[in-house]
C-alpha cells in the first residue's frame, strides 16, 4: 500500500470516526444519567438524516407529524401523572411544549415542504423535529420506568429501537436517500482532497465537544446533569429532578443523532434502517470507554473508524465483523481487571 | 402555635417487614429534637420515609402542608433538607460545584449569600473549595453534605448520624454548628447513636427501639432517666432494666 493510498483510509476513518466519537459521547451521558443503553440512538441518526434529505428534495418528512403524535401522548402522559393536583401553571406549560410547540413546527414544515428550503432551513428544521422526537421519547417510554432496573430499561429501549425503525420505513420508505451538502467549497492539500463535507464534519465534531465540556463544566444544567450521573439520591436531596437531568440528556442525545445524519446523509446514502448500525459502531466506542469515560470513548470511537476505514479496503466483506470484533478483546480485558461483582441489585 | 414537622401515627415497612410502626413526633420552630437509639432501631428509615425517598403509611405535614403527593425534589424546595448517614455527595466534583448543586431551587442571587453563610460556618470547606469532594477527609465530607443541605436555605435540617465515624474533636465542631443553625432559625432533627451529645444540645428527645417510640420528653428529663443511661449513656445503674 502506498502513503496516498494510506492518507485517504485515515482521512475516511477519521471523517467516520468523528460522527462514531459525538454517538458514543450521547450514549455515555444518557446511559450515566438515567441508565438506558439507547439502542434507539441509530433512528435519532436515519431520522435527522432522512428528515433533512426529504426537506431538502422537497417532501414532506412523516417525522414532523410523528412529533406532534408523541407530544400530544406526553401531554397525556403529564396530565395523568399530574391528575391529583393539577395546576392551570403545570397545565399550560406542559401544553405548551407537548402540543403548542409541535404544532408550530409541523405548520413550519408544511410551508416549507414543497420548496425546496435552503440547506441552513432543512438542518435547523430537521434538528428541531428530532430533538423533540427526543424530548417526548423519554416523557412516554422511558420516564415511567426511570426506577426500575438497567436490564428492564434496555429492554425498553429494543421495543422504541423496533417501533421507531418500523416507523422510519412507514415515513420514508424502502428506498435510500442522500441529501445536499452542507458545505460545498474543497481544497487540496498534498495528495489529500479535503471536501467541504468532511471539513464540516471535522468542524461541528469538534465544535460540540467543545460546548459539551463548557456546559458540564460550567453551567448549572450541565452540572446538575453530572451529578445526577454521579449520585442520584444526592441529586434529589439537591432538588435536582431525576426527570429533568433525563430530559436534558434525550435532548442532547436526540440533537447529536440527528446532527450525526445530516453529516453523513451527503457522504453515504441512507436507508431508514441505517442507522442502527451507525449507532452501534458508536456504542463499541462507548463500550471501550467502559460507558463512563468521555474522553476514552472519543478517542476508541477515531480508531473504530479507522479500524473500518482499513478494513473495508483489505477486507471489505467482513468490515462489519472485523469492527464488531473489537469489543471481544477490549470485554476481556476489561473482564480481567474489573472485580467479581454480584448482579447488580436496583 | 402548630409544629413545623408533624408525623402521625407513620408506618414504614420493607415488604413485609414494618421497620418503624405507629410513630408520631412533632418540631416546632428554632427547636433541636433528638432521636436516639441503638443500631437498626429504625432511625434512618423513619428519616428516610419523611423525606419521601421510602413510602410512609400515615400522616406527615411540613410547614401546614401535608406532603403525601410531594416527591422529594418538591419537599426539599419547601425548605426541608436531609444530610443521609452516607453523605450521598457528588465525589467527582470539587466543593464548591457540590454546594452551588445544593442551591438547585432557589435563585441565584440569593444562592451567592447562602454560599458565604456555609463559608462562614465552614471555614474549612473555603479552603478546599477546588478540591474533588472525594479526596476530602470523613469529617470534611460530613461538612460539605451539611453545607449542601444548607445551600437550599431549609428550615428544617434533618441530621443522620453526623457523627458517625469522626474523630471526637470534629464532632464536637458538628455539634457547635449544630446549635448555631438553632439560633440563626433552622430548626433541626438529629438522628444520633451519640446519644450523650446529642441530649446535650437538643430541645427535646425521642428514644427508639425496634421500630417503635418508647420514651419521649425534654431532652434533659430524657438525659436524666435512669433506664435510658443504662440503655444508651454507657452508664450502669444497679437493677436498671432494659427498656
Amino acid at each position: 500500500m502506498n502513503t496516498t493510498i494510506m492518507l485517504f483510509l485515515l482521512q475516511d476513518g477519521i471523517t467516520n470516526g468523528a460522527i462514531y466519537a459525538l454517538l458514543g459521547l450521547a450514549l455515555v451521558l444518557v446511559f450515566a444519567v438515567t441508565r438506558v443503553i439507547l439502542i434507539p440512538q441509530g433512528e435519532f441518526v436515519t431520522y435527522g438524516a432522512l428528515t433533512y434529505a426529504s426537506l431538502a428534495a422537497g417532501q414532506m418528512p412523516g417525522t414532523a407529524k410523528l412529533a406532534l403524535a408523541m407530544g400530544i401522548a406526553a401531554f397525556a402522559f403529564d396530565l395523568f401523572v399530574a391528575r391529583q393536583a393539577l395546576h392551570a401553571r403545570l397545565v399550560v406549560r406542559a401544553f405548551l411544549t407537548n402540543i403548542v410547540l409541535p404544532a408550530i413546527v409541523l405548520a413550519v414544515t408544511l410551508y416549507f415542504a414543497g420548496q425546496k428550503p435552503p440547506v441552513a432551513i432543512c438542518i435547523v428544521l430537521s434538528l428541531v423535529i428530532v430533538a423533540m422526537i427526543g424530548l417526548y421519547l423519554y416523557r412516554i417510554a422511558f420516564q415511567p420506568l426511570a426506577h426500575t432496573s438497567v436490564l428492564v430499561l434496555l429492554i425498553a429501549s429494543v421495543g422504541v429501537h423496533l417501533a421507531l425503525q418500523g416507523l422510519g420505513l412507514l415515513f420514508f420508505g424502502a428506498e435510500g436517500q442522500r441529501g445536499p451538502a452542507v458545505l460545498s467549497t474543497s481544497f487540496t492539500a498534498g495528495a489529500l482532497r479535503f471536501t467541504g463535507q468532511s471539513i464540516a464534519v471535522y468542524g461541528i465534531t469538534i465544535a460540540f465537544i467543545v460546548g459539551l465540556w463548557l456546559f458540564f463544566g460550567l453551567t448549572l444544567y450541565g452540572k446538575a446533569l453530572r451529578a445526577t450521573a454521579v449520585n442520584r439520591l444526592g441529586a434529589r436531596l439537591a432538588g435536582i429532578r431525576t426527570s429533568l437531568s433525563g430530559q436534558i440528556a434525550f435532548l442532547l442525545a436526540s440533537v447529536i443523532g440527528a446532527l450525526s445524519g445530516i453529516l453523513i446523509v451527503p457522504i453515504t446514502t441512507l436507508y431508514y434502517d441505517s442507522g442502527f448500525l451507525i449507532g452501534l459502531k458508536g456504542f463499541v466506542a462507548a463500550i471501550i470507554g467502559g460507558l463512563v469515560s468521555y474522553p476514552l470513548t472519543a478517542v476508541a470511537a477515531l480508531f473504530v473508524g479507522i479500524v473500518e476505514a482499513f478494513s473495508s479496503f483489505y477486507a471489505s466483506n467482513y468490515k462489519e465483523v472485523i469492527v464488531f470484533m473489537l469489543l471481544i478483546p477490549v470485554l476481556l480485558l476489561r473482564s480481567l481487571a474489573a472485580p467479581a461483582v454480584e448482579e447488580e441489585k436496583d | 402555635m402548630s409544629a413545623l414537622l408533624s408525623v402521625t401515627d407513620a408506618h414504614v415497612a420493607y415488604g413485609k417487614v414494618e421497620a418503624v410502626r405507629s410513630v408520631s413526633l412533632e418540631v416546632g420552630a428554632n427547636q433541636i429534637v433528638t432521636i436516639v437509639g441503638a443500631n437498626g432501631a429504625g432511625k434512618t428509615t423513619l428519616l428516610s420515609a419523611i423525606m419521601g425517598i421510602l413510602p410512609l403509611k400515615g400522616r406527615v405535614s411540613f410547614a401546614g402542608q401535608d406532603l403525601a403527593r410531594l416527591d422529594i425534589e418538591d419537599r426539599v424546595a419547601m425548605g426541608l433538607g436531609l444530610v443521609p448517614e452516607h453523605r450521598e455527595l457528588f465525589v467527582t466534583m470539587n466543593v464548591e460545584d457540590n454546594l452551588e448543586l445544593g442551591a438547585f431551587r432557589i435563585e441565584k442571587s440569593k444562592a451567592k449569600a447562602s454560599m458565604e453563610r456555609v463559608y462562614t460556618l465552614f471555614p474549612r470547606l473555603k479552603e478546599r473549595r477546588k478540591q474533588l469532594a472525594g479526596t476530602l477527609s470523613g469529617g470534611e465530607q460530613q461538612m460539605l453534605a451539611m453545607g449542601r443541605a444548607l445551600m437550599g436555605a431549609p428550615k428544617l435540617l434533618m441530621l443522620d448520624e453526623p457523627s458517625l465515624g469522626l474523630a471526637p474533636i470534629i464532632v464536637a465542631d458538628i455539634f457547635r454548628i449544630v446549635t448555631e443553625l438553632r439560633a440563626s432559625g433552622v430548626s433541626v432533627l438529629l438522628v444520633e447513636q451519640n446519644a450523650q451529645a446529642a441530649l446535650k444540645i437538643a430541645d427535646q428527645a425521642y428514644v427508639m427501639e425496634l421500630g417503635e417510640f418508647v420514651l419521649s420528653g425534654k431532652a434533659s428529663d430524657i438525659a436524666a432517666n435512669e433506664q435510658v443511661a443504662a440503655s444508651y449513656l454507657g452508664f450502669q445503674h444497679e437493677g436498671a432494666s432494659v427498656l
